[in-house]
């Protein structure tokens, strides 16, 4: 699987308690839809770092790289190439 | 404290209606276990369980005018009732009993439905007018004392509690899926909805008469308004100082007259400002031997041990606190919505419902509390946080404006969301509804509403699509957009949480659960109405929250009580319902997909997953904790454990 089908699915099944593929599009803002709240970032964060033993440092916790699955996996392919 | 039951039409046989009076009143026997009264006329029936506070030796209902033609039952205190009674007299009336409730029969006489404008007090009032054939259902105006009533068999029945309801007219027990909704949404389900179809509750501060050819007419007679913003202008007032003064008058007087009883009366103690004022006002105006109770949790994140004892030293009273643990939270809430008769989102109301019986243990059926304070004088966070928010609104592209939700949630300052894009990400959101009344509560029911997505779509279908801020808009006052801000915050907060959740599952019901009766000194009305007038930066002064209560009540506390923040109270949620990854037993029997499936409440796939996210430990936040205990508690009240 790989990092944004990952990171997907987290969401899907993690905030939105289903499976059905359709109910996110990897474009759609997960703060502006009420996906996740102030604890859900945190949440999504800690599993970020977990599954790929990163650091994220105060700095790049920002919706410009976690407010969807798009944003998400453009910041792990910068992070993962780094 | 009591409870009441009964009927009115022509649905019911005169020989059969005792019966049914006392199939009703028996499922009420917790709100008043010395004894019941009951009275049968042609085509009425009222029936009362009593807990005996006033008047001991002959308060016993139902209770009748001199002519015998107009009876009443009636839950709750009228405070006032010594000086009605005078002036009663003094017209030329003449009482049979010394009780509170007579005055109401002879109010009636004098001032006919508009005898509940005298009353100062907290209760539901059922009034049967023989002469007239009328009922008349009366409630008090914060929506302190519960009641229920609906339409079946060619009658009007009414009663405290729903479960008296069901008693009689078993077939009526469904849950309605738009008051579900409702309760998922705002905490319970906005008055006159309830959760159950076709079951009404009383509004606040309404009268409902009925009369003889079925009419029915749904009158309010109090209101929580507030003057126009232009006329809480801080020039038009002498000073903080001056109106603080006033304040500590009215509050004393308050507690002089909620001390009004017959039998000793406690206090909680909860270790923040309002009760401790409560307390503090207690022993430095009254003769009342002091006595306090509290609640302290095992987890230390919950627990406020510290600040009760603190002032237990400092006010020298006899105090007992209780201690609590999540396991007990998790094995007593059945019993909770058994009393509470609605889903909650929270287990809040569990730690109050098992210390209200233990004050009935220490030989105690009356507490004063410090509940109301925070929404008549502005205590909430709600309030501060939908302050900065209009404030930033003002300047979006503020960069410093944000940083002062900081200052409101200390987390936030540790916290990757505290930096400035995510607060503005989080706290941004709802900008263009600033000159809605529902502004403020925007964020909250943003966050309960979020378990929707668990609801059953054939039940979310049943319910119909509403918007859920326009549906509150339309219970809101013609006025309302002419009140400041914080007029407005509060009023819907009056409405929403305050009476449908705080004063009933975390309030009446759990008090009644243990047989005893709270007192709200903070909500006597005229109190209220002084509150409102004045300008909303007496309460909220920069971002410190009561700041006139805590100028009234400052020589009375030690300093860290008078200037301690708020601490919201909360308890341990989802975690109170699994013991090392294992779920209590009646936790799993609920959550059996088998059972989900045959209860058509849910999404049994979604549920599940969320079931196995909190058995994980890992439902961290505050929606998936609401989801939890919601549908924990949804799955109750459909179930016989919730309804023996």
């Amino acid at each position: 699987m790989d990092h944004r089908q990952q990171v997907r699915q987290f969401v899907l099944k993690n905030f939105l308690f289903t499976d059905d593929e359709t109910a996110l599009a990897d474009a759609d803002s997960l703060i502006g839809n009420g996906i996740v709240d102030s604890t859900g970032i945190l949440e999504l964060i800690g599993f970020i770092e977990e599954t790929h033993g990163l650091r994220i440092v105060p700095e790049e916790m920002v919706p410009a790289n976690f407010d969807s699955i798009d944003t998400i996996s453009a910041f792990l392919a910068r992070r993962l190439a780094a | 404290m009591c409870g009441i039951a009964g009927f009115v039409g022509s649905g019911v046989r005169t020989e059969a209606a005792r019966p049914v009076l006392e199939t009703m009143i028996h499922t009420l026997h917790h709100r008043g276990p010395d004894g019941y009264g009951f009275h049968v006329a042609d085509g009425a029936g009222l029936a009362h369980a009593r807990l005996s506070i006033i008047d001991l030796a002959t308060g016993d209902q139902p209770i009748r005018n001199p002519a015998g033609t107009v009876w009443t039952v009636f839950n709750g205190e009228i405070f006032n009732y010594l000086e009605l009674r005078a002036d009663l007299e003094a017209r030329g009336h003449r009482f049979y009993t010394q009780s509170d409730t007579e005055v109401i029969v002879h109010l009636y006489d004098r001032y006919g439905d508009a005898f509940v404008e005298h009353l100062n007090g907290q209760f539901a009032i059922a009034l049967w007018d023989q002469a007239r054939r009328r009922l008349v259902l009366a409630r008090d105006r914060a929506g302190i004392r519960p009641l229920f009533y609906t339409q079946a068999r060619g009658a009007l029945w009414f009663a405290s509690e729903v479960k008296a309801l069901f008693a009689a007219l078993p077939e009526r027990r469904r849950l309605d899926p738009a008051g579900l909704v409702q309760a998922f949404s705002y905490w319970a389900a906005i008055d006159p909805d309830t959760v159950y179809a076709d079951v009404a509750s009383l509004p606040p501060g309404h009268v409902l008469a009925v009369e003889a050819d079925g009419r029915q007419a749904l009158t309010r007679y109090w209101d929580w308004t507030f003057p126009d913003a232009a006329e809480t202008r801080p020039a038009r007032f002498a000073g903080i100082e001056q109106a603080a003064a006033e304040l500590r008058e009215r509050l004393v007087d308050a507690v002089r007259l909620q001390l009004r009883a017959d039998v000793p009366v406690g206090a909680y103690l909860s270790g923040g400002l309002d009760s401790s004022g409560i307390v503090a006002l207690i022993r430095g105006f009254t003769a009342t031997p002091v006595r306090t109770f509290s609640v302290a949790f095992d987890e230390p994140e919950f627990d406020e041990s510290a600040h009760q004892l603190a002032m237990v030293r400092h006010l020298g009273t006899d105090h007992t606190t209780l201690r609590i643990n999540r396991r007990r939270i998790g094995e007593a809430f059945p019993r909770l919505i058994r009393h509470a008769e609605t889903p909650v989102l929270r287990t809040a109301a569990v730690p109050l419902m098992l210390l209200a019986g233990a004050v009935r243990e220490a030989g105690y059926r009356v507490v004063l509390t410090g509940e109301g304070a925070d929404e008549v004088f502005g205590g909430y966070d709600l309030f501060k946080e939908a302050k900065v928010r209009r404030f930033w609104a003002r300047q979006p592209d503020s960069q410093l404006r944000p940083k002062l939700l900081g200052r409101l949630y200390g987390y936030l300052e540790h916290s990757p969301v505290g930096n400035p894009a995510f607060a503005a990400s989080f706290f941004g959101q709802g900008r263009e509804h600033i000159d809605r009344p529902v502004f403020a509560h925007l964020p909250r029911w943003t966050t309960s509403r979020r378990a929707l997505m668990f609801l059953a779509p054939e039940l979310r279908a049943a319910a119909g699509e509403r918007d859920p801020l326009a549906f509150v808009e339309s219970r809101l006052p013609a006025g309302i957009a002419r009140w400041s801000p914080l007029a407005r915050d509060q009023y819907v907060e009056a409405k929403t949480l305050l009476a449908g959740y705080l004063l009933s599952s975390q309030g009446d019901r759990v008090a009644m659960a243990g047989s005893i009766e709270a007192r709200f000194p903070y909500l006597d009305h005229t109190l209220i109405e002084f509150a409102n007038r004045l300008p909303p930066s007496y309460k909220i002064q920069g971002l410190t929250e009561k700041a006139i209560l805590r100028k009234a009540l400052a020589d009375l506390l030690p300093a860290d009580i008078a200037t301690r923040t708020k601490q919201p109270y909360r308890a341990p949620d989802s975690a109170s319902f699994f013991v090392d990854g294992e779920p209590l037993d009646y936790v799993a029997a609920l959550f059996d997909p088998d059972h989900l499936r045959q209860s058509g409440l849910f999404d049994v796939d979604a549920v599940g997953r969320l079931y196995a996210k909190a058995r994980a430990g890992r439902a961290s936040g505050f929606a998936d904790n609401q989801a939890f205990v919601g549908i924990l508690s949804t799955l109750l009240l459909d179930s016989p454990l919730s309804q023996r």
